[in-house]
């Protein structure tokens, strides 16, 4: 099958639905957009899976090597024969994985929203965005150039931020908004950097050609250094923080808990199962280079992975809002993703690659449950609180399974998904890092805690004071993605992942190792049990827990006070050190320089003005004069 | 006494600069019309006189002079309907007191 056919409506469908519903949907289609959205993106799944197939089962291994293909590619700026900026489609297997992932997601986001968000008056307008969004994400997975990436980079930074401040007139999400755009352009600035560098170093964008040229073993390219490292460590850095901005990495992740702003279902989709592992997937993408340049980088990428992982699952068991424990927890969870990646090699030893992989994957179906079932809770209660939930297991039988099965995911219980996953990633970092391991294991046991105290904060501890259950559980439309992802968190784990995505397209043997197990999950039934200890029931412990490690527990539920530091850098630092002279700059000596011109232009009219009297015969006198004058310097002055 | 070109110069030089006289001192927008012509009359008579005396056997000259009296009549007769209108409005012909059109 060529895939050439099809291939390019997987992210055109999303667009022309972005179009047709930002263009008509408000005034024409107001009541169908969420349907239309929906079809289109059905249709736009339906292909996905259908490349998958293909892919992976029927043409897109050759000698057993999953191939890189480019069914499209069409050259868009030409600078030089070497040098361009094409438009193109690459299908390997962690685009294709991805394009499944998105779409599906995006799916059963679409109609979650369906019923979540009915009777909101901008409608059309959030469906249209939720198609934008898609459209950027799958043409960033699906990117066949570094330069086509960072645009489809942009694209969703934009659609998020849309989303993000969709409740525009509550001041908070518009914040929320404009921090999650500014740091993450600020991360962009250094990605952009990162990929010029490399664009100039290797003379092309195209992934597969940069890839050959700079990671090839008799490389024949001379890259200079820069402060004692190579400029291709500092490209792969720079395109990292890039990747660390967008994925919410330490110290650029203070977007992410304000970004729960937005609609639960955008952030299900965004903020969890989508967007953020941009940065992974970005890291992924240029493996080869990452990991054959034997730079420094990977390193980064592993420690800021393993710290951010330790630090989000610490902040996420004091946080009470039930979307921020979420978002912290799936920051933690990304940095499972980048530390997966870092410790990993390429070829033979990159399990941690395929173990990265793969926990993005399940961790995509998970987060998202964990996210709309969240979603369904706030449309329950109307409240983010802890403090306002209780008991809902009997008012939300559904939504309590769910959440269940998902909190089990991610707290790596088997046979649950990311029991799976994060035991590859596990043993991925119990055979090369020992540092990280043991953060890996640390993380672990709390995220185990932290779930289970949101799981049975919500569905057990006391009863919550409803004051009249005036509809239930939710609509159908609700439900339906509730038990297809709470499904897939209990599935997804069994696929052989190793034989499909791996870091030189090979297959990887995933060794699963009980007796290796045996610590990380009793770790996180540790976890679990300790949280059924201190939540199941309303005490008191919880509090004098709290009051016995003071400080800590302070500084964690301010999020060890990033925000503050953020906000003394930029109010302190940066604007009164630099932004104060350069506006002293600007007032003074800018236009200080054009008041200048302008004011000696007034003068010197001023002066003269009084030549144009108005006196016909004045006139005539100059304009005698002026001959007379002519003549006689061409006849005396001239030669 | 032969009239030389040189007496014709002098004669029209003298014209030229009555005219210019006239020009500068009359306050009557009547009379610096006069002055003007005064000064087109000079030019007129500076062709004719080189055309008889340098070139006689070409015409140019003379076309010349045809030309300029035509130009001079449709220029007066432009410069009388200014100076009328200008006497509707202002109820005077002085150029003195014409001076809005200044900074």
């Amino acid at each position: 099958m060529n895939y050439s056919n099809y291939i390019a409506w997987i992210p055109l469908l999303p667009l022309a639905g972005f179009l047709i519903l930002g263009l008509f949907g408000r005034n024409y289609l107001k009541n169908s957009s969420g349907i239309i959205a929906t079809i289109l993106l059905l249709a736009s799944t339906v292909l996905s899976f259908f490349a998958a197939y293909n892919y992976f089962f029927i043409d897109g291994k050759i000698d057993g090597i999953y191939q890189s293909l480019k069914p499209v590619n069409y050259a868009w700026l030409k600078f030089t024969d070497t040098l361009s900026i094409d438009m193109g489609i690459t299908l390997d297997p962690i685009s294709v994985m991805m394009i499944v992932v998105v779409s599906f997601i995006s799916l059963m986001v679409h109609i979650f929203s369906l019923g979540y968000m009915k009777g909101e008056e901008r409608f059309s307008t959030y469906y249209s965005f939720l198609q934008l969004f898609t459209f950027s994400m799958l043409g960033l997975v699906l990117s066949s150039n570094l330069f086509q990436l960072y645009i489809f980079w942009e694209l969703v930074g934009v659609s998020s931020f849309l989303l993000i401040g969709y409740y525009y007139d509550k001041p908070s999400a518009v914040a929320a908004s404009k921090k999650a755009f500014i740091v993450t352009r600020f991360a962009d600035l250094f990605f952009l950097i990162g990929i010029l560098i490399l664009g100039f170093t290797a003379n092309t964008f195209d992934f597969n050609t940069l890839i050959q040229s700079l990671s090839a073993e008799n490389s024949t390219i001379v890259a200079g250094s820069f402060l004692g490292t190579s400029i291709i460590t500092w490209g792969l850095t720079l395109i990292f923080i890039g990747g660390a901005g967008k994925s919410a990495m330490f110290p650029l992740h203070i977007w992410l808990p304000d970004a729960m702003e937005g609609p639960t279902p955008v952030s299900a989709l965004i903020h969890a199962a989508t967007m953020v592992v941009a940065g992974v997937f970005l890291v992924a993408r240029l493996f080869p280079v990452f990991a054959i340049t034997d730079s420094g980088a990977l390193e980064i990428v592993a420690y800021v992975g393993a710290f951010s992982a330790l630090f989000a699952a610490i902040i996420a068991c004091t946080q009470t809002d039930i979307k921020r424990v979420l978002a912290y927890s799936t920051m933690s969870q990304i940095g499972y993703m980048m530390f997966a990646l870092g410790i990993s090699n390429y070829g033979e030893d990159g399990a941690g690659y395929t173990a990265g992989m793969f926990h993005l994957f399940t961790h995509a179906f998970f987060k998202s449950c964990l996210f709309l079932c969240a979603g369904a809770v706030i449309h329950f209660i109307h409240s983010n609180e802890m403090k306002d939930m209780g008991g809902l297991r009997k008012y939300m039988p559904i939504t309590n399974v769910a959440f269940l099965f998902a909190c089990l995911a991610i707290a790596g219980a088997p046979p649950f998904a990311g029991f799976f996953s994060k035991e590859s990633i596990l043993h991925a970092a119990y055979e090369s890092n020992m540092l990280i391991f043991i953060i890996a294991l640390i993380t672990s046991a709390l995220t185990a805690f932290y779930v289970f105290r949101l799981y049975f904060s919500i569905f057990w501890n006391k009863e919550a004071h409803l004051h009249e259950i005036h509809h239930g559980e939710g609509t159908w439309t609700m439900k339906i993605p509730l038990i297809i992802l709470g499904a897939l968190s209990l599935l997804a784990g069994f696929i052989p992942f190793g034989n499909y995505v791996s870091s030189d397209g090979k297959i990887m043997h995933g060794h699963l190792d009980i007796l290796f197990s045996i610590t990380p999950v009793l770790l996180s039934v540790a976890g679990i049990a300790y949280a059924g200890y201190l939540y199941i029931k309303q005490t008191d412990r919880p509090q004098k827990i709290a009051t016995a490690i003071g400080g800590i527990y302070t500084a964690a539920y301010k999020k060890f006070y990033i925000d503050e530091v953020y906000i003394f850098i930029t109010e302190k630092i940066i604007f009164n050190l630099i932004g104060r002279p350069a506006a002293w700059i600007d007032k003074n000596i800018v236009d200080g320089f054009m008041n200048l011109i302008g004011n000696t232009t007034t003068k010197i009219s001023n002066a003269i003005k009084g030549l144009q009297s108005g006196k016909v015969q004045g006139y005539a006198l100059y304009f005698f004069g002026g001959v007379v004058g002519l003549i006689l310097i061409f006849e005396y002055l001239w030669n | 006494m032969e009239i030389t070109l040189y007496h014709i110069l002098f004669l029209s030089t003298a014209l030229f600069f009555i005219g210019i006289y006239g020009l500068f001192t009359r306050r009557n927008m009547i009379t610096m019309l006069m002055a003007i012509e005064l000064i087109l009359n000079s030019v007129n008579i500076n062709f004719v006189a080189f055309n008889k005396y340098l070139y006689p056997e070409n015409l140019d000259g003379v076309f010349f002079v045809i030309f300029i009296i035509a130009i001079a009549a449709a220029e007066a007769a432009v410069a009388i309907a200014i100076i009328i209108n200008l006497y509707r409005s202002h109820k005077t012909i002085d150029v003195e007191s014409t001076e809005e059109m200044k900074f």
